[in-house]
């Protein structure tokens, strides 16, 4: 089945199972591994990529519900937010094993686009569902919220 | 499988002095200790100063060869900060990658092979890696003077510039070339902690850009070729299990699916990519043989502990007729705890990709022990070791997990390749995928335990004997470790943290009795002491309870000659405010545990919730780790070390049914997530002494801390953990 969609900008033509999860065929088909694979049933957010600006998990998202579909991927994603975000996760170092990051900057990324200015509970109901086994929690929260003072200034 | 393992470890012997005679060919693979010729060391470095724990380059560029696996603990920064220090490189041109597998040049000096764990990556690496940078120094130096014919002891270097007062001036990377055929100094001048630059001084991370942007290559599940195959594996969902029978023929038909192969564990689906093989996996129909297999419940498992503990055990410590001290005692306090199997769950579950054609062998995998890896690689494959090439490849967590002794996900890819080039494929690279339930149902938990505990006070609420049993499956007896690890039959691993207590209790005995099972366990963050700082600091508690006595001033009564245990629970207390009351709706609880060589003191504020369940509000940690290398790291690591911990003892399990593991993804083994996070504050002693630990001492304290302050509000210490089944959480 041959699907054609828009992977961060470009034109895609995805000839893979409709049944195949986006993940395995951004990682494998596509090359583009900065979407990882953590649970495979969306309980750990690893794999986290934007569709149409919303965060989805690409583990329990179809190539063959794509057709046409806008996604952002780590490799891609862009722009005040993006930047701001990525920016506060270097200075606080907040990775450790840094394998679920690319899936806490795309959620944190939705949340700040949508939410300039988030609380606490805000970022909690936000970012609840991107695990990080490393417990890097604390600087996540306070690189969000140093991000929301960079997209400020 | 074991029997491959008694090689390896007698391989390597470490030597101190070798590390300084390699050359050149380090990079390639194995290379024994020799002395190179001067001129062949420039040859091979063409410009560039090679060795063996850094590489200077003409672009100007400093690579530190990290010997030990960063799993996320922060070891390569650790290591790049000795060597940038003592080079006085810039730190905006260093930075670092894993270094070959080679035991003569690599080993873990207190391993005596190429490996990572005990937190002992910084404590064995300090003084070699500080030689290494001032070795590499002291070349460029002697560069600079026959290059602007000056004396050597005029030249200075800093911040990766060289000069000189005539006004001669170079970066490290234009010395290098010359500074390869320079002596390489036995005894480098190593600075003096005053003269330090970056040690001490919170070094960022060199890995972080790479972590933020979803760089490729950084991970094994990231390792990508043209003709790379993956594989899923079909595994007995029994421990010991054995492959009865399989039909293939529905798995056969997945578009993608190149071959289905059975190697001694299972049934590996060979794919074009990961997708088909894990569909066509559940394709596969078949039987196992269970006759071998465990079987029993984790229940039943449990009964059987509790029952061993009742009962004399391998004695551990035995300071005097324990039993006769508590019947002479004014009253005994009893207590059974009950700790169950514990998953790693790291992020990125397990997987290993080897390219074998036969001949030479090539992989790439979060490497623990590499040792171990290589030999088991070289063995299966019959293969010479110089044969075998490891990618030590950056690792998404670990916690213990990667560090086996028998290297299982490296001894199933390597019978996968065999089996693969005996049913006549052509040679390709093969990766296999561990799906999340393979990680987690796939065994080598944090060992289940069972620990009865009776404690004799006399009428003065002193403590007058101590008796501790404790039964578990040990993480080392029967495994190549057993004879490292075990001393006349006693396993320390199991009893660290108690056994060596320096709680002055004037008598203490401790037997330990050994569970037999065929469900594999191993070390997970902080291993024995992840059972018994709980045990003992809960029964301190109770001991200060019944003694009428505040818990802090009666820990700092009973360990007062071990200061530097003093000072962290000072300190702890003293940040947390201690001697004011709790916020209203607050309950505090405190810990302090040794363990790894440093020592860390929490206390832990918590509310509960309107339904009953608790809150962990507010974390403060003091922490002596002696020479603390980079600050901001022992923050991240103690931060990241209460959130593991607290973790698993709020409500993390691993429970069999029949033999068969119950929780396999993160929806039945729920995570640590950001609402459960505290705050959390560290707060580091300053000290002189030599590196010890971080990447687990921060565990061990956070789960007593927490019993310590619910039994605050209801003089009821959790004895049965995790805290879901007296519903807590």
């Amino acid at each position: 089945m041959s699907i054609t969609l828009k992977i961060n900008g470009e034109t895609r033509t995805l000839d893979a199972d409709p049944e195949s999860p986006l993940l395995w065929a951004l990682r494998d088909e596509l090359g583009m591994t900065g979407t990882k694979f953590g649970c495979g049933i969306a309980s750990c957010g690893a794999c986290t990529v934007h569709w149409d600006g919303v965060p989805i998990r690409s583990c329990q998202t179809f190539v063959g519900d794509l057709e046409g579909a806008e996604i952002t991927t780590i490799e891609g994603v862009d722009g005040k937010a993006a930047t701001a975000v990525q920016a506060a996760w270097n200075e606080l170092d907040v990775p450790q094993c840094g394998y679920c990051q690319s899936g806490q900057i795309m959620a944190a990324t939705a949340l700040l686009s949508e939410t300039p200015k988030p609380t606490d509970e805000d970022i909690d109901a936000a970012m609840d569902g991107n695990v990080c086994r490393c417990a890097t929690y604390a600087r996540i929260r306070k690189a969000i919220h140093l991000a929301a003072d960079k997209m400020e200034g | 499988m074991l029997h491959l393992l008694q090689k390896p470890l007698e391989a390597a012997k470490p030597t101190r002095r070798t590390f300084l005679k390699i050359s050149a060919g380090t990079v390639g693979g194995l290379v024994l200790a020799m002395n190179l010729p001067r001129g062949a060391e420039a040859a091979a470095g063409d410009g560039e100063l090679i060795q063996p724990f850094v590489h200077i380059r003409p672009d100007n560029t400093v690579v530190v060869l990290s010997k030990h696996l960063d799993k996320g603990q922060g070891t390569a920064t650790g290591l790049t900060t000795l060597v940038a220090d003592e080079l006085d490189a810039s730190w905006e041109q260093v930075s670092a990658e894993h270094a070959p597998s080679n035991p003569q040049v690599y080993a873990n000096t207190l391993f005596g092979v190429q490996g990572t764990g005990g937190s002992t990556a910084m404590a064995n690496s300090f003084m070699q890696y500080r030689q290494a940078g001032a070795a590499a120094k002291a070349m460029i130096v002697a560069a600079a003077a026959q290059e602007w014919g000056v004396p050597a002891e005029e030249i200075t270097v800093s911040n990766g510039v060289v000069s000189h007062s005539s006004g001669q001036s170079a970066t490290l990377g234009d010395l290098a070339g010359l500074a390869a055929q320079q002596d390489v100094p036995a005894e480098p001048t190593l600075k003096t902690p005053d003269q330090w630059v970056y040690i001490g001084k919170s070094f960022p991370r060199v890995d972080v850009k790479n972590k933020t942007v979803g760089a490729p290559g950084t991970y094994t599940m990231d390792f990508q070729r043209d003709d790379l195959l993956v594989a899923v594996v079909a595994r007995s969902p029994r421990f010991g299990g054995k492959l009865k029978s399989f039909d293939a023929a529905e798995a056969m038909k997945v578009p993608g699916v190149v071959n289905v192969l059975q190697i001694p564990n299972g049934v590996a689906v060979v794919a074009a990519s990961t997708w088909p093989a894990i569909k066509a996996r559940d394709l596969l129909e078949i039987e196992w043989d269970d006759s071998e297999a465990e079987t029993r419940s984790s229940d039943a498992m449990m009964a059987e502990l509790k029952d061993m503990t009742g009962k004399p055990g391998v004695k551990v410590r035995e300071d005097g007729d324990v039993d006769a001290a508590l019947e002479a005692s004014d009253r005994v306090i009893e207590a059974d705890f009950e700790f169950p199997f514990l998953a790693h769950g790291a992020m990125e579950p397990l997987d290993a990709a080897l390219l074998y054609d036969g001949e030479t062998a090539e992989l790439w995998l979060g490497s623990q022990i590499q040792t171990i890896d290589h030999n088991v690689a070289a063995t299966i494959l019959e293969v010479p070791f110089e044969k075998v090439k490891i990618n030590t490849m950056w690792a998404g967590g670990s916690f213990g997990r990667r560090a086996q002794a028998d290297s299982h996900p490296v001894a199933e890819v390597a019978f996968l390749a065999k089996a693969m080039l005996a049913a006549g494929m052509d040679p390709a690279p093969i990766k296999i995928v561990w799906t999340r339930e393979d990680d987690m149902a796939g065994g080598y938990y944090r060992p289940m335990s069972a620990h009865k505990i009776k404690v004799g006070l006399d009428a003065d609420n002193s403590v007058t004997a101590f008796k501790y049993n404790i039964a578990a499956k040990s993480i080392v007896k029967g495994t190549p470790f057993e004879a490292m690890l075990m001393k006349d039959g006693v396993d320390h691993n199991m009893t660290e943290g108690a056994h060596d207590t320096t709680y002055a209790f004037p008598l203490m005995n401790m037997d330990q009795s050994f569970q037999e099972t065929k469900v594999p366990v191993l070390w997970w963050r902080s291993v024995g002491h992840t059972h018994t700082a709980y045990v003992m600091e809960t029964m301190v508690d109770r001991i200060a309870k019944e003694a009428g006595k505040d818990p802090v001033a009666y820990r700092l009564e009973m360990i007062k000659d071990d200061p530097r245990k003093v000072e962290v629970l000072k300190l702890a207390a003293e940040k947390a405010g201690w001697d004011t009351p709790a916020p209203e709706g607050r309950h505090r609880g405190v810990a302090v545990h040794k363990s790894f060589g440093s020592y860390v003191a929490e206390v832990a504020e918590i509310s509960f919730r309107d339904d009953g369940t608790v809150k962990v509000e507010k974390v403060v940690a003091a922490v002596d780790c002696g020479t603390p290398i980079n600050p901001d790291n022992i923050r991240a690591q103690v931060e990241g070390g209460i959130g593991y911990g607290l973790g698993a003892i709020l409500r993390n399990q691993v429970t069999l049914a029949d033999g068969v593991v119950e929780e396999t993804n993160f929806d039945t083994y729920e995570p640590i997530r950001i609402s459960d996070m505290p705050e959390i504050e560290v707060h580091i002693v300053a000290s002189n002494e030599a590196p010890t630990g971080i990447g687990e001492p921060g565990t061990p304290p956070i789960g007593p801390a927490v019993a310590n302050a619910i039994a605050a509000a209801k003089d009821d210490w959790v004895t049965n953990l995790p805290l879901t089944k007296a519903g807590l959480v």
